[in-house]
């Protein structure tokens, strides 16, 4: 069992785009997948977009990411990628950073 | 039909949107028969899954003809119905002996709850999502498709809605006849600026999908299988229409003015920035009305979505003025996680008074607002204000959000600030708004409320006319008071745009006029035939 966290920066938090994007990362590897906003769960399914949508992560909360199987390992690198890098859709010039 | 018809039928109707148009009638409305269930599980588990696939496939049709902007929330859609979890309760609810339309619909009624009890506006936005995904696949369930009306088509219907129009492809012509609606609709509104020809009021009308029709919207008529004659009589008028027409678009770049040489400003109003790509902006002096509720189409736009929108028409300007107006949304104009359900919405949380009421949205929308600004000649009106202290609250907005934005270091810069004279109080007492940047007289929201008629009910259409003398006199009243502080006054009403009122408006003293893009070329060639002198009857 792998786990990671990471910041969630997007104004929006995890709403409809970066949830699409981020189940859809997440499909693309055999490992299960789970997210929570708070450690001690609730962990959700990270392929299921209604799952996802249902966490309501605001921008500035943690995101915690755990996987097994294997190619868990890559899994949780590429989804910790992708909200580091503001799903891609961060035309937010930091202004502190 | 038991009683025989002759070979020509004549339909007469209030003309919406001025021009010509003949082709196959399209019947819009029916098709969403009720859900008759199997009352076999198996069956009915079936039918879901079929109706899911296909929701799913019609959705990935749409978005393959969206703006990117629209195949995300699209595609978000498509997500969530191939999602198992959101369709099992529906499933397990079967084989507990619901029928498929049941368990569906009280599978997604509990989604859109959990949506619309989100605190966060963003989350309560997509409850909207939801119900319209839970629709298509009710509508996949019961037989109905999205038909699509055949390019060129006439459609009827009893009415339509602007979605409805705005999801058809208007550039192959076409045009539309409604039983009822109103001249003053939104979607009216819609087709003039697209130049659809439409009709309003012909009461129902004996067709059937198919028919060869005649549609005159210049004389209020739908020829439905019209005879040799008809057809002769139609093609006469329509190539006089179609001349005067051509005859003012070749003085379309001149500047307007009046026959007696007052120069008259003639700007257009866009609902969204693709419109801004049909206009030459050398045929106009700018824009004269922004609209921005295309943005809040599918709930609550982003900063970022804001700013690209505005971006891309100040760009198209070219240094022209770009008027853009805060988002005038209401509980006519339903947002998502915005608006509120209200009995009479006109009278209601509209317009600047809703964006005062949630000043956290309203803050995204002035970031983005004074961001543009500082990239062109962009000026900002006010909807629906109605006392100073809505004004003075929305100043103090935007100085804040400026500070804001000076703090971060973001280029922004301060537009022109004005307001929209639309409520009756600050026509007749315009006084306390003396240090405002502009005027625009929004002449249909004007007249509903001087006249006490609905723009949207055909029943008190007539009514609706701001040639009436009190309304007249309300502009005069307020151009006045404009010219006495060098206050520039405009009108950005589809009176604007109107060759039968523009006399009566320059006459007023109204040398500003905002119209949609399709009347610029005979706006401009009846303010040639226009005296300043003119009397305004």
């Amino acid at each position: 069992m792998l786990e990671a966290q990471v910041l969630i920066t997007h104004e929006t938090g995890l709403h409809a785009r970066p949830s699409v994007k981020l189940t859809k990362l997440a499909k693309g590897f055999v490992a299960r997948i789970e997210l929570a906003v708070v450690e001690q769960g609730p962990w959700v399914d990270a392929k299921s977009i209604v799952k996802v949508m249902a966490t309501r992560a605001p921008q500035g909360s943690t995101l915690f990411i755990r996987a097994e199987g294997d190619d868990a390992e890559a899994a949780v690198a590429a989804l910790v990628d992708l909200v580091r890098r503001d799903f891609d859709e961060g035309a937010h010039v930091p202004a502190n950073d | 039909m038991s009683q025989p018809t002759t070979r020509l039928d004549r339909v007469t109707g209030t003309v919406a949107s001025i021009g010509y148009a003949s082709g196959p009638l399209f019947i819009l409305d029916g098709g969403d028969g009720a859900y008759a269930p199997s009352g076999d599980p198996a069956v009915e588990t079936k039918r879901l899954r079929a109706a899911l696939a296909r929701s799913a496939a019609e959705i990935a049709e749409l978005m393959a003809k969206s703006n990117d902007e629209t195949a995300a929330i699209l595609e978000f859609q498509i997500a969530m119905i191939e999602d198992d979890n959101l369709s099992d309760p529906a499933f397990a609810a079967i084989t507990t002996g619901a029928d498929a339309a049941t368990a569906w619909t009280d599978a997604l009624l509990a989604e859109v709850h959990g949506y619309e009890a989100a605190e966060d506006a963003y989350f309560a936005a997509r409850s909207a999502d939801l119900r319209d995904i839970s629709n298509r696949v009710l509508r996949a369930l019961s037989g109905a498709t999205d038909r699509q009306p055949p390019p060129g088509a006439i459609l009827h219907a009893r009415d339509l809605t602007p979605t409805q129009f705005l999801s058809i492809d208007w550039k192959q012509g076409g045009g539309i006849a409604l039983g009822a609606g109103s001249s003053a609709s939104h979607v009216a509104m819609l087709a003039r600026s697209r130049g659809v020809p439409m009709l309003v009021g012909t009461g129902p009308i004996a067709v059937a999908t198919g028919d060869f029709v005649l549609l005159d919207a210049e004389r209020g008529r739908l020829d439905i299988l019209p005879d040799t004659e008809a057809r002769h009589e139609f093609l006469k008028a329509s190539t006089a229409h179609l001349h005067l027409v051509q005859a003012a678009r070749s003085h379309l770049r001149d500047p307007a003015v009046t026959a007696d040489g007052a120069p008259v400003e003639v700007l257009v109003n866009i609902a969204e920035p693709a419109e801004a790509d049909t206009i030459d902006i050398a045929t106009c002096d700018g824009i004269g009305l922004m609209r921005t509720e295309f943005l809040f189409r599918h709930g609550l736009p982003d900063e970022e979505t804001q700013y690209a929108a505005y971006r891309r028409v100040i760009e198209w300007a070219a240094g022209k003025p770009v008027t853009i107006r805060t988002v005038d949304a209401g509980g006519d104009k339903p947002v998502p996680g915005y608006t509120v359900e209200e009995t009479n919405p006109f009278l209601g949380l509209r317009g600047i008074r809703l964006s005062l009421s949630r000043p956290e949205i309203f803050r995204v929308q002035i970031r983005a607002l004074l961001r543009a600004s500082f990239t062109g000649n962009v000026k900002v009106m006010l909807p629906m204000i109605s006392a100073l202290s809505e004004y003075t609250a929305a100043m103090n907005l935007f100085r804040e959000v400026s500070e804001e934005l000076n703090a971060a270091g973001i280029p922004h810069d301060f537009p022109l600030i004005g307001i929209m004279v639309e409520v009756p109080a600050v026509a007749i007492h315009p006084e306390p708004f003396r240090d405002v940047a502009f005027f625009s007289i929004g002449s249909n929201d004007l007249a509903q409320y001087v006249m006490a008629a609905g723009r949207d009910n055909g029943a008190v259409a007539a009514l609706n006319d701001v040639r009436h003398p009190a309304i007249l006199s309300l502009i005069h009243h307020v151009a006045n008071y404009g010219e006495r502080y060098g206050i520039p006054v405009g009108l950005c009403g589809d009176a604007a745009g109107d060759p039968a009122a523009i006399p009566a408006l320059i006459a007023s003293g109204l040398r500003a006029l905002s119209v949609s893009p399709a009347q610029l070329p005979l706006a401009k060639a009846a303010i040639a035939r226009t005296r300043t002198t003119d009397s305004a009857e």
